[in-house]
């Protein structure tokens, strides 16, 4: 453990083997990203030539139009929209019910929910795998569908638990003593409200399920979601290029949304969505 | 008529309780708790090598396959990559945690927060992929490598056994790499909540009372960041532990426990073998926990 972190603490200004030691960790968490962007223009066909001969558009259309790469994002999108769905529904009612009751096992709720995170992602593979075999259930969309749904809750629930806890009760107090009934009080007060929140913990949870690959290996059968395809091109690299220009388009398509829900928590000083 | 159904449910709280928890409750007892029942279940039966069919009936056998010494050295390969992970990534994550608790600005603070969980929430595939374009025989390190005239150095690297290979992208160096990488978010993240909570005038105290920064730094700051770094640490340990991508694009044919799941259930159809061996890091996990907990970890949590 290097010891020049606590050198001069009391200074207002950090050493610089900090700073470079900062930097130099913020670089490595990044610098991989910006590879990506720059591989995905060069001219090479079959190899990872470090710098690259030379750049290109050409496999931008043609990635684009790659029947496999098509099907698997099409085939990610509708899944990824469904677990979403599904995680606001079953999250929000879990927020609610977390917020505004009392009962047996309410600690144990938060603890259930994030399970499916915490565990390593090969334990909810194999246990629904298991579950897949042992009933024969056919694999199918929906098999990935309820698969994913399960640990995108947790985000969803962490987001309206935490805007549950930030708003006051009054509201829903006055707009109930000025005699709207629960459902224009849903409508009115409550939606509003958490309506932030929901979109957070929608876009968190999209963002998971589309770039899941560990638990979607064991319940998507023989169907390719676009994180397995790019998976299985990296097995057995057939296109470079075609996945190259992939890999640019999933780092467009995930990381420019969450920056969007970080805008959205940070404009409403929410916690964002917990562990990954 | 919505009035009438709006004060119903005001009068029975309990039915409206119901109603909310029943849908979470059930998904989650039924898909997600059951499948782990299911995988409990498949772990007692077992295949037969002849007909290759799955035999429904309770043994213990599966278990027994577990301690054969190939697949204890699985075990052992893993937990050791998952401790060597850990660690490093300890080593990097803390000069920036303490860069950021301390002497980044408000302004800084957020953009290097900003900074460290946009890789954690961009795609998982995509970011080992990137290792595969940088440790390529013909990618960016060996081109560095060459450009200071270090390649030798590189090519003795590959050939130590155990840690070398054909090129960095397949190699046992190559895995714990990747491995940092992806988790290191995990880590920089609690450190820097628990170092935020120590006080400033602590530091200053050790330092006036005579107390070298490196003294400081092990009885002061170490201990205080504790927690934190044990909180990073099970995230790291646990997802390195059952991770399959990674030793699959990167390894050579050396299994890890997450491979070796796969293989099992995929190839060879044995799924009692593959849940059996799942829990060989739930119960690393557990005996993680409770040391972590024995350690105090959780106490400042």
């Amino acid at each position: 453990m290097p010891s020049k972190n606590s050198s001069r603490l009391s200074g207002e200004r950090a050493a610089w083997p900090l700073k470079f030691g900062a930097a130099g960790a913020i670089l490595f968490l990044h610098v991989p990203l910006w590879l990506i962007f720059l591989y995905a223009f060069t001219t090479e066909e079959s190899a990872y030539t470090f710098p690259p001969p030379g750049l290109t558009l050409k496999w931008i259309p043609q990635a684009l139009a790659n029947p496999a790469m098509q099907s698997a994002l099409y085939l990610s999108i509708r899944v990824a929209f469904l677990a979403t769905i599904t995680a606001l529904i079953l999250g929000t009612l879990a927020a609610a019910a977390v917020y505004r009751y009392d009962f047996f096992g309410k600690e144990s709720v938060s603890f259930m929910l994030i399970l499916p995170l915490a565990l390593p992602g090969i334990v909810t593979g194999i246990a629904m795998r298991s579950a897949i075999s042992l009933i024969h259930i056919p694999f199918s969309f929906w098999t990935i569908v309820i698969g994913h749904a399960t640990f995108c809750v947790v985000v969803v629930y962490n987001n309206v638990l935490a805007r549950f806890r930030r708003s006051s009760n009054s509201m829903i107090e006055a707009s109930m003593d000025l005699g709207a009934n629960s459902f224009q009080t849903f409508w009115h007060i409550v939606l509003p409200n958490i309506g932030t929140a929901l979109l957070a913990g929608a876009i968190l949870a999209f963002s998971l399920s589309f770039d899941e690959v560990i638990v979607t290996t064991f319940t998507a059968g023989n169907q390719q979601t676009l994180p397995i395809w790019i998976f299985s091109q990296m097995l057995k690299p057939r296109n470079r290029p075609i996945t190259n220009v992939t890999a640019m388009l999933v780092v467009l398509i995930t990381a420019l949304p969450i920056l969007l829900a970080q805008r959205i928590v940070a404009g409403s000083s929410d916690s964002e969505g917990g562990s990954k | 008529m919505l009035n009438r159904i709006s004060t119903y449910f005001y009068l029975r709280p309990k039915v409206v309780l119901a109603l909310m928890l029943l849908p979470p409750m059930l998904w989650f007892l039924v898909v997600y708790i059951g499948s782990l029942i299911t995988m409990l279940i498949n772990s007692f039966f077992y295949l037969d090598g002849f007909t290759g069919k799955v035999i429904h009936e309770f043994t213990l056998r599966t278990y027994i396959k577990l301690f054969d010494p190939i697949n204890l050295q699985i075990f052992g390969r893993t937990t050791l990559m998952a401790a060597s992970v850990t660690l490093a990534c300890i080593i990097i994550a803390f000069p920036l945690s303490y860069f950021m608790a301390r002497f980044a600005s408000q302004r800084m603070k957020t953009f290097l927060y900003l900074a460290v969980t946009l890789p954690l929430w961009s795609s998982y595939v995509v970011r080992v992929y990137s290792w595969k374009l940088i440790l390529a025989q013909e990618g960016i390190i060996s081109w560095f490598a060459r450009l200071i005239h270090l390649d030798w150095l590189l090519h003795l690297y590959l050939n130590l056994p155990g840690l070398g290979g054909p090129s960095l992208s397949i190699s046992a160096t190559g895995i714990f790499i990747v491995f940092v990488y992806i988790w290191l978010p995990y880590m920089i993240i609690p450190i820097q909540t628990a170092l935020e909570r120590v006080p400033k005038s602590l530091i200053e105290a050790s330092g006036d009372l005579g107390a070298t920064p490196a003294q400081t730094f092990r009885t002061v700051l170490l201990p205080l960041a504790f927690p934190g770094v044990v909180a990073g640490s099970i995230f790291t340990f646990s997802l390195t532990l059952g991770d399959f991508i990674v030793p699959q694009l990167f390894g050579n044919s050396s299994f890890y426990i997450g491979k070796a799941v796969l293989t099992y259930q995929g190839t060879s159809g044995n799924i009692p073998l593959a849940a059996a061996f799942t829990m060989g890091p739930i119960i690393i996990m557990i005996v993680y926990l409770l040391i972590a907990r024995r350690l105090g970890a959780f106490d400042a949590l």
